[in-house]
């Protein structure tokens, strides 16, 4: 059955194109968690010397998802803001979308199965996307992906966007469609703020809290990117409940990064990935 | 004399062919039939891609797999799921400890990373999925996480990874039964500069069974 909005007298507020008007910019200034500012504003980001502006502040819905383009030398700080949040992360050159993450290559090229503050995010053409600048949460997984809607309405009874459990895959469905990418375009990814440590024998153990609030990363963007986050629980988070809670997003502007970088030299295979990365920039 | 490198197959034999060293390969695989790759020489690193044959959107996902099974090593029993959560393949059975999915394919550009840029030009895996893949109508795109049979990458418990020396064999082997029609793409690994072929690439062999 149909409803109206119906003032004290009982009549309909939205009853005409201009009472539906007014209805509509009544709900200015509201005041959510999970919503984008606009324009960009982060009175407490961490701006360095010839930083700035801040360029993207936005809060992701528990099982929501965000997208954005990140010029090169962005400074991208990620907020789990109630220690429940798992940001799972696609990443694209934004002026080739062809190139993308390369989780296998990430791990192998770096000789480390474990994400964390120096570390590099490479793509599948020998290049740098991102660095992890710094990280304060420690519990990270480049090993289990996203879940999907199966694994979602095995766990929870449904999985799809439109529904109260929405599932990682699904929602990157929706992050890629609108730089006009498709399903091919949804590649391995990497969960940030929930973790996954490998046993002895090749066992997973996931490590999903949930943790203490506000535990942050910071990255920084080395191409110009096409950065998708989805934000719903982990494919092994093992409680019955769908649980996930907002994921905070502030990115401002930075410079590239320079020849002296100590990541950038930190070691022989970061330096040819930088090294890679510039010729790429060199026209 | 009986050729021990098809003993215990299903059923009979519907396609037999050595896929040479360094070589691409393509072939499609119905529901019920089983795939055997034998290691002929030894150590031969057989890099493995899966999509379904009639949505190729649709394809292995070694973070689903690894996911669903709680485990990253491939053993007798390992249920190779799709990128939807779906069963594409199954390992029904193998005389190799394990096989690794987190490795990766090489490829020229991260050759240039882990070796340096002397070794750009060489062969690699991803060129090899390349190569196939066009020819069908896929491409860059379809490029994702793959399997390495008859290769061995351990995680150490500070999380260093790498491929180290091989535990395969001259003859060993891994069966896999399709869950579904599927069409399977392979590089067998021209690497030279890490022990995933014992430094050698060498010839594979690929046999399908038809169903009991």
């Amino acid at each position: 059955m149909s409803q109206t909005d119906q003032d004290l007298s009982g009549q309909s507020r939205t009853g005409d194109p201009y009472a539906a008007r007014d209805h509509a910019r009544a709900q200015a200034g509201t005041v959510v968690e999970a919503m984008p500012v606009v324009p960009a504003a982060a009175p407490d980001a961490p701006l360095a010397p010839g930083e700035g502006p801040v360029v993207w502040e936005e809060t992701v819905a528990p099982g929501g998802y965000a997208t954005r383009r990140l010029a090169r030398g962005t400074r991208l700080r990620l907020i789990d803001l109630h220690g429940d949040a798992c940001a799972s992360l696609l990443l694209f050159n934004a002026e080739n979308p062809l190139e993308r993450l390369n989780v296998a290559d990430t791990l192998k090229v770096q000789w480390n199965g474990y994400l964390g503050q120096h570390k590099l995010l490479l793509s599948d053409m020998g290049r740098v996307l991102m660095t992890i600048l710094a990280d304060a949460a420690g519990t990270h997984d480049a090993f289990c992906g996203a879940s999907n809607a199966a694994s979602n309405a095995r766990k929870y009874g449904s999985g799809e966007n439109y529904g109260p459990h929405p599932n990682a895959r699904d929602r990157f469905m929706l992050g890629v469609a609108k730089h006009g990418l498709g399903r091919k375009d949804v590649h391995p990814c990497i969960n940030l703020f929930k973790g996954v440590r490998i046993g002895a024998d090749g066992t997973t153990q996931p490590q999903i809290g949930p943790f203490a609030p506000g535990r942050a990363v910071t990255l920084r963007a080395e191409m110009d990117l096409l950065l998708v986050l989805a934000n719903c629980p982990h494919v092994l988070d093992p409680r019955p409940d769908w649980s996930v809670t907002a994921l905070r997003a502030t990115a401002w502007n930075g410079a590239i990064t320079p020849a002296d970088d100590p990541i950038r030299n930190g070691s022989p295979e970061a330096l040819r990935a930088f090294l890679n990365t510039e010729d790429y920039y060199a026209r | 004399m009986a050729d021990p490198q098809v003993a215990g197959l299903p059923g009979p034999i519907v396609h037999d062919e050595v896929v040479p060293a360094r070589a691409p390969w393509l072939h499609r695989v119905r529901r019920g039939e089983t795939l055997r790759i034998v290691d002929l020489e030894g150590n031969q690193a057989v890099d493995f891609l899966i999509y379904a044959a009639g949505d190729d959107a649709e394809r292995y996902s070694a973070q689903d797999t690894i996911a669903a099974q709680g485990n990253l090593f491939l053993r007798t029993g390992a249920v190779l799921l799709s990128n939807e959560g779906r069963a594409m393949m199954t390992i029904t059975a193998t005389n190799v400890a394990y096989h690794d999915t987190i490795g990766g394919a090489c490829s020229c550009e991260s050759n240039t990373l882990r070796y340096g840029h002397h070794t750009k030009s060489q062969h690699a895996c991803v060129d090899n999925f390349l190569d196939a893949n066009v020819r069908v109508g896929r491409g860059k795109r379809d490029m994702v996480s793959n399997i390495n049979f008859f290769m061995n990458v351990p995680v150490e418990a500070d999380g260093a990874l790498g491929i180290v020396d091989g535990i395969s064999a001259p003859g060993l082997m891994v069966d896999l039964i399709a869950e579904m029609n599927v069409e399977v793409v392979v590089s067998n690994c021209p690497q030279i500069n890490n022990p995933c072929n014992g430094f050698n690439p060498t010839p594979v062999r690929m046999i399908v069974s038809a169903p009991r």
